[in-house]
């Protein structure tokens, strides 16, 4: 393993700090238990509150601030954070308005998001965000996961609380952001969680895993490596599927890296997914490329649509200012 | 069982998920995700580091103040649920300075329930309470009929064991195995295997030394 290390155990709190410390005027952090909020908490509006594991950097901390997020709990690397750090987080940064939390959906974060908001005693609600595709939701399983589409929940949410919707509003706009998104991924490599000091997953040198998690979890299935633009039909294929849009339809397209892989290869899926959304009779109005939701080191990238109408564009464009996310 | 029993059980649990430690991970790595071990140990340390300060509460206070102290120290889905347990159990046994026999049982029924609601899980889905659920109906059975305390442990040892064996041959529906489909199947339990320990541990507490050799 060949990563930037002090000491295994300071690896979350080190890498927080440098976070609040390279932006001091926009983030302050607290630890025991452990929170990142604006350096200057917001009044008079819905909380905004997420989190989940380490790992995914900058998801979910790098998008605090005006905007978005008031708070980020940040759990151990792919362990969910809890419920005491959402305790502290929630009662530190309310300001009378309710608190709204955004939660990806695996059981770990959905368990303890839920024991926080049962001992919360302040008014709140949940939004669920489950917009990976490649996992079908059956009875069988927890259901989809939460992946990319998260940013697009938190920034169009962050966008309509900071313009005072109240909490139910807040949370129905949520639920249909993540309604009107779908994501797929694929990954080259696998990616090493710095406690276990060994890969997640072996995968070969000419493979990729289709449909892929962001802690490396098994996908639909493993192929051959082959031209990024039959991947790319592979996974608008399954979005579109899912999200069954008219023609014509206005769309964010979404690229995003999962941490090992070059700018230069998410311009060019960019490329090639836009022209196909063209080719589909979709027009694509927004965008977003870069490592936003990442799993890591891991070599790869997923795609996300949004269905678009002019309320979510009006939430997408307006303005944001975080560590991550700036217009 | 009084408070010092109690913490004398977490302790003995603690020991047991030690000595086992290569067999619990061996089960994680092949249907889990790999940090079931590192979580139930970290829940273990921090349980038996606030012995002497629950020492001198009542059952139910300190029972609580573990299920709070492993919430915010386990994480992941293990924390909710472990935590639930406790506090569940805790509840039960409000205003009990030393529990009965049928006092425990009930407040075990009712932590094994928290940590069914919580999971919103069931016999069959090879979880926890395939091991949990079981054993919890074969202790209220037991105290019901009065049997011997060395019968008693025995039987809820055998019990645990044999459930716990028995989700080698089933298709999880919960839990990171669930995506997993028919490849979990040969596979016993991770979460299963460490309710089987911590039980048989607890079991071999509450016997005398002597008689509980020759339950075993």
């Amino acid at each position: 393993m060949k990563k930037f290390i002090n000491d295994i155990d300071s690896v979350m709190r080190e890498s927080l700090g440098g976070l609040v410390e390279a932006h001091p005027g926009l983030l302050r952090v607290e630890f025991e238990p452990t929170f990142v909020s604006r350096a200057v908490r917001a009044t008079n509006k819905v909380a905004l509150l997420s989190g989940g594991g380490s790992g995914h950097e900058p998801l979910h901390a790098g998008f605090v601030g005006q905007g978005m997020l008031d708070a980020a709990c940040a759990g151990q690397v792919f362990t969910s954070p809890t419920p005491d750090q959402m305790l502290a987080a929630a009662a530190a940064v309310h300001s009378g308005r309710g608190v709204l939390f955004i939660v990806k959906n695996y059981a770990g974060d959905l368990m303890n998001f839920q024991m926080a908001s049962e001992m919360l005693d302040l008014e709140n609600a949940t939004v669920l965000v489950n917009d990976d595709v490649a996992v079908e939701n059956s009875k069988h399983t927890t259901g989809r996961r939460g992946v990319a589409g998260t940013l697009m929940v938190e920034k169009m949410v962050g966008a309509a609380a900071e313009a005072g919707a109240s909490l139910l509003e807040c949370k129905s706009i949520g639920d249909r952001v993540n309604a009107a998104t779908a994501s797929m991924g694929v990954a080259f490599t696998s990616c090493t969680v710095p406690a276990a000091g060994r890969t997640t997953f072996d995968i070969g040198d000419d493979e990729m895993e289709v449909g892929v998690g962001i802690h490396g979890e098994p996908g639909r299935r493993r192929e051959k490596v082959k031209p990024a633009g039959l991947i790319v039909d592979d996974l608008l294929g399954a979005i579109l599927a899912d999200l069954k849009p008219q023609r014509g339809s206005e769309v964010l397209l979404h690229v995003n890296g999962f941490g090992g892989t070059p700018q230069m290869e998410l311009y060019l899926l960019y490329h090639c997914a836009a022209e196909r959304l063209r080719a589909q009779g979709l027009i694509p109005v927004r965008s977003l490329v870069g490592n936003y939701t990442t799993a890591l080191e891991m070599a790869g990238a997923s795609l996300t649509v949004t269905l678009l109408d002019d309320e979510m564009k009006e939430l997408w464009d307006a303005p944001v200012h975080t560590a991550a996310l700036r217009w | 069982m009084n408070t010092p029993m109690i913490l004398e059980a977490v302790a003995a649990v603690q020991r047991a998920i030690l000595a086992n430690e290569a067999q619990i991970e061996s089960l994680d790595r092949a249907i889990g995700d790999g940090d079931h071990f590192i979580n139930v140990r970290r829940g273990c340390e921090v349980a038996v580091s606030l012995s002497a300060e629950l020492r001198d509460l009542p059952p139910a206070l300190a029972l609580h103040k573990i299920g709070m102290k492993l919430l915010g120290t386990i994480g992941g889905a293990s924390g909710p649920l472990i935590s639930s347990f406790f506090m569940a159990m805790g509840k039960e046994l409000e205003g009990l300075a030393e529990p009965d026999r049928a006092e425990f049982a009930a407040a075990f029924a009712s932590g094994v329930e928290a940590i069914k609601l919580r999971g919103k899980a069931d016999v069959g889905e090879k979880t926890m309470l395939d091991v949990l659920i079981p054993v919890s109906r074969l202790l209220i059975r037991l105290v019901d009929d009065d049997a011997p305390l060395p019968e008693l442990c025995a039987q809820l040892k055998e019990e645990a064991n044999r459930n716990m064996l028995a989700t080698r041959d089933m298709i999880a529906s919960k839990g990171r195995a669930s995506f997993l489909g028919e490849r979990a199947l040969g596979h016993i339990d991770p979460g299963c295997k460490t309710c089987e320990v911590a039980i048989g541990a607890v079991c071999d507490t509450v016997l005398p030394s002597k008689l509980s050799q020759e339950a075993a």
